[in-house]
């Protein structure tokens, strides 16, 4: 492992107050993973500035020095975006917390990127609003790294991505310049960097301000939950759903196995005999929502639902959620471990998708559990596993790639909402051919002339595309155990 | 010029030949941008719809697929582009509606032009074939590419496909109109924005305010007795967006100002005309450039320069040092020798 030379560690001394600065090994250890816990690595050090000039002294320094950097946020990402590099230097944004601005007439709230994604809704609910991206880990995760990761959720066919609800970013590129991009205004002037950015990894800049745009909350929000004797008719179903001119704010598929573990765990009420169960949540004005409500009913009915069940009232919404968002712990204890993964396919090759994963699981001799945002497409199969069964480990591994394999043959992805990090680094090469490639690294170049922000990660090299891996989840225990995760 | 590999030879040699093309859909937003100097590259011909399965909610296209054709297949299965974008002319094509990434009456509710974009495939300045995004809603793979080319006017590659996410036409849409002066109506729509209502569309010019609302039936009907006003005989959304009302017609030059839908009044000299909530305004004034700029800068947010102008100077707020560097060098990331739309978009890009 690389040691720190005298002359760059007493430039970031200089740099930086004394508590915003950890070099020793027990300090660095915390920050050695982010959610992604398989990989681990102890960085140089870890820089947590409070302001943006100490942000932008720390990207100096490490310019100067040729030091790459590493931001991170609340360092709960799933792809090992945030994963330190031996020889580098992890800028972390945590003390970045505070709420500047929510300006309830532009419907907008402008905050530092280490806030908390929940405290952002948390705060505009005074005014009747909220920040509608909604990813699983929100009560932990930052909006900082919502934007690194354009994070999803589960309202994302009604709501959009991260890319969708933001109206400006304040990025410190490597050499410490602050750039404004986006505005207050619904568009800006130039190129959408805005988009650009959102997604980037980490890779183009450092998001050191976000302004978002808050929506009203909806007079009413309802589930309908719907059990089906097969997979292929829950497909269908949502088929029609979105066919009869419904859009809801969320739907979401989950298969046997996992609606056996979600029921042991949580006991959501979920009918435990069905093949497929759909959960469809529809939110609006009060008139608006009672319609819906009524013409999913019939459609699902149509569809051959064996049975079609309202949520009584909220609290019989909040159980019939549970269940799903309880759906990856409640996995977690029925095997030692397993692999998460987070293709989109288009929806329409559902049946076909999950036929061919049920074919796969019994070549590999593994189980795999599915949970589905059905609405946009976003597979979750979650691959049961031991590793401490000699070769399990790798098969698990090679039955993931093969499905990541078969989301781009049908016309999908390799991720959805989690990242690439380095996990998809391998399977990224599958989905872009080497000029696509060379042109993102081009773009990186436009940015970060020097490669110094976090190099390795996102995007494979033309040369080296032959890192593996997955959100390993070792003993059922998630890093953020107290997290829910879907 | 029908065919994918004339387009790319065309390509090839330009870069070659270091001689700049101009790209060009069906010629109605010629007159949006500055002057581009260079040989026309026709792309109307490399047209067709690709594939669309409704229930997906996407549509997939060739860029020179008229923006009509596109609509109208959508709207034969009950959905329709959410931004609603303008055409400016018979012969909008679905290329130049992204490349110009104007979004129409709808757009502070439904997103933009950009916010629908899922996918392209392109051909950037190395004559290469390049595909971004896909044709689902979620796709974190890769750096998003593909929402870059909204608003580039066509300086960052040649549009080849096109995916879009596209929504359910809604069951009802009906308009309501309410005479009120300036300050009252400015006050209404920040009153309504704070409202749970299906808006998606508003429109105030001398002294009516017209306000749109879209849904289920009973919910419609809930929302329009919540908020009164009168019928009207004819709904003004479409002369809106095409720019065909009388207050689009007039003589001089027409700005595009975009600011945050709560921003005071603009108190500048000249008739005006504001949509999405207040966050559009279109004006109609004499007053110098930099006047105008450095006012609607100072309330967060950038003007136009949109019809009545010779596309010589700048058309677009002009960007900061450090941020038309960064413009120069993503453009030639991705157009190394320089050749597609020069100038269109900013002098010297």
């Amino acid at each position: 492992m690389r040691v720190m030379t005298p002359a760059f560690l007493s430039d970031l001394r200089a740099a930086l107050p004394a508590n915003a600065l950890l070099v020793e090994a027990e300090a660095l250890r915390p920050y050695e993973c982010d959610g992604l816990s398989a990989y681990r690595q102890v960085p140089l050090a870890v820089c947590l500035p409070e302001t943006l000039e100490q942000a932008q002294a720390v990207l100096r320094v490490c310019r100067e020095h040729r030091v790459p950097v590493v931001a991170r946020g609340a360092g709960t990402g799933l792809s090992g975006g945030a994963l330190p590099l031996a020889d580098g230097v992890v800028l972390s944004l945590a003390r970045f917390n505070r709420i500047l601005e929510i300006d309830p007439d532009n419907r907008l709230a402008r905050v530092q990127p280490g806030v908390r994604n929940l405290a952002i809704s948390e705060a505009a609910a005074p005014h009747g609003l909220y920040y509608a991206p909604d990813p699983s880990s929100q009560i932990a995760c930052s909006i900082g790294g919502n934007v690194a990761e354009n994070s999803g959720g589960v309202h994302c066919l009604k709501y959009g991505l991260t890319v969708h609800n933001l109206l400006a970013l304040k990025v410190l590129t490597m050499d410490g310049e602050l750039l404004d991009i986006g505005l207050s205004s619904l568009d800006s002037p130039g190129y959408d960097l805005l988009a650009l950015m959102t997604g980037s990894e980490g890779l183009l800049g450092v998001v050191a301000e976000v302004t978002v745009k808050l929506l009203v909350k909806p007079e009413r929000a309802q589930v309908v939950l719907a059990a089906f004797a097969s997979v292929e008719s829950a497909g269908a179903a949502v088929a029609r759903i979105i066919g009869a001119g419904i859009l809801p704010a969320g739907l979401e598929m989950m298969d046997n196995l996992s609606i056996r573990a979600a029921e042991d765990f949580v006991h959501a009420g979920y009918p435990v005999e069905a093949a497929a169960i759909l959960l469809c949540e529809l939110d609006g004005a009060n008139a608006e929502v009672s319609e819906q409500i009524m013409a999913v009913r019939r459609v699902l009915m149509e569809a051959g639902a064996t049975e079609v069940r309202t949520a009584q009232d909220e609290a019989q919404r909040l159980k019939f959620w549970a269940g799903r968002k309880g759906a990856f712990p409640a996995v977690g204890r029925i095997s030692p471990d397993y692999y998460c993964m987070d293709g989109t396919i288009p929806r329409q090759h559902l049946a076909h998708v999950l036929a061919r994963i049920a074919e796969l699981s019994v070549q590999y001799g593994l189980r795999v559990a599915n949970v589905f945002h059905a609405g946009d497409g976003n597979l979750h199969p979650l691959i049961l596993f031991d590793a401490n069964q000699p070769g399990e480990m790798k098969q698990a591994e090679d039955f993931g790639t093969d499905i990541l394999k078969l989301c781009v043959e049908v016309g999908g992805t390799v991720t959805g909402e989690h990242g690439v990090g380095v996990e998809k680094l391998d399977a990224t090469c599958s989905q872009f051919s080497s000029e696509e490639l060379a042109q993102f690294h081009a773009v990186k170049a436009a940015f970060d002339p020097d490669g110094l922000l976090n190099p390795g990660k996102a995007v494979p090299t033309l040369h080296r595309c032959a890192e593996l891996g997955r959100m390993h989840v070792q003993g059922g225990n998630l890093p953020f155990p107290e997290l829910p995760r879907f | 010029m029908h065919d994918e590999a004339e387009l790319r030879e065309r390509v090839l040699r330009a870069a070659a030949n270091k001689m700049p093309l101009c790209i060009r859909g069906g010629g109605g937003k010629d007159f949006y941008g500055r002057h581009c100097d260079g040989e026309l590259l026709d792309v109307s011909g490399h047209r067709g719809i690709v594939s669309y399965e409704p229930s997906e909610l996407v549509i997939t296209a060739r860029a020179g697929t008229p923006l009509a054709e596109i609509e109208a297949l959508l709207a034969r299965n009950g959905q329709l582009l959410p931004f609603e974008p303008p055409h400016f002319g018979p012969n909008a094509t679905l290329g130049g509606m992204v490349a110009a990434g104007l979004s129409g009456p709808r757009r502070p509710w439904g997103g933009s032009a950009r916010d629908a974009v899922l996918g392209v495939k392109l051909l950037n300045g190395r004559g290469e074939v390049l595909r971004f995004g896909g044709q689902v809603m979620k796709n974190v793979a890769g750096y998003d590419l593909s929402r870059l080319m909204a608003g580039a006017l066509g300086t960052l590659g040649v549009l080849l496909e096109v995916s879009l996410k596209v929504l359910p036409r809604p069951a009802e849409e009906r308009t309501r109109v309410f005479e009120l002066g300036a300050e009252a109506a400015a006050a209404r729509q920040i009153e309504w924005g704070r409202l749970p209502l299906s808006l998606s569309g508003t429109l105030y010019h001398a002294g009516r305010l017209h306000v749109r609302l879209c849904g289920s039936g009973q919910g419609v009907q809930a929302a329009l007795d919540r908020l009164g006003g009168d019928e009207i005989a004819e709904s003004p959304w479409l002369a809106a967006r095409e720019q065909t009302l009388p207050f689009f017609q007039g003589e001089g030059t027409l700005w595009r100002i975009s600011l945050p839908a709560a921003a005071p009044a603009l108190n500048l000299p000249g008739e005006i005309l504001t949509e999405w909530g207040g966050a559009l305004r279109w004006l109609r004034t004499d007053l110098p450039a930099e006047t105008l700029r450095r006012r609607v800068s100072a309330m967060g947010g950038h003007a136009t320069l949109f019809r009545g102008h010779d596309g010589r100077g700048e058309v677009f707020q002009p960007l900061a040092p450090a941020m038309l560097a960064l413009h120069q060098r993503l453009k030639l990331a991705l157009d190394p020798h320089a050749i597609f739309n020069p100038g269109r978009l900013y002098e010297g890009l």
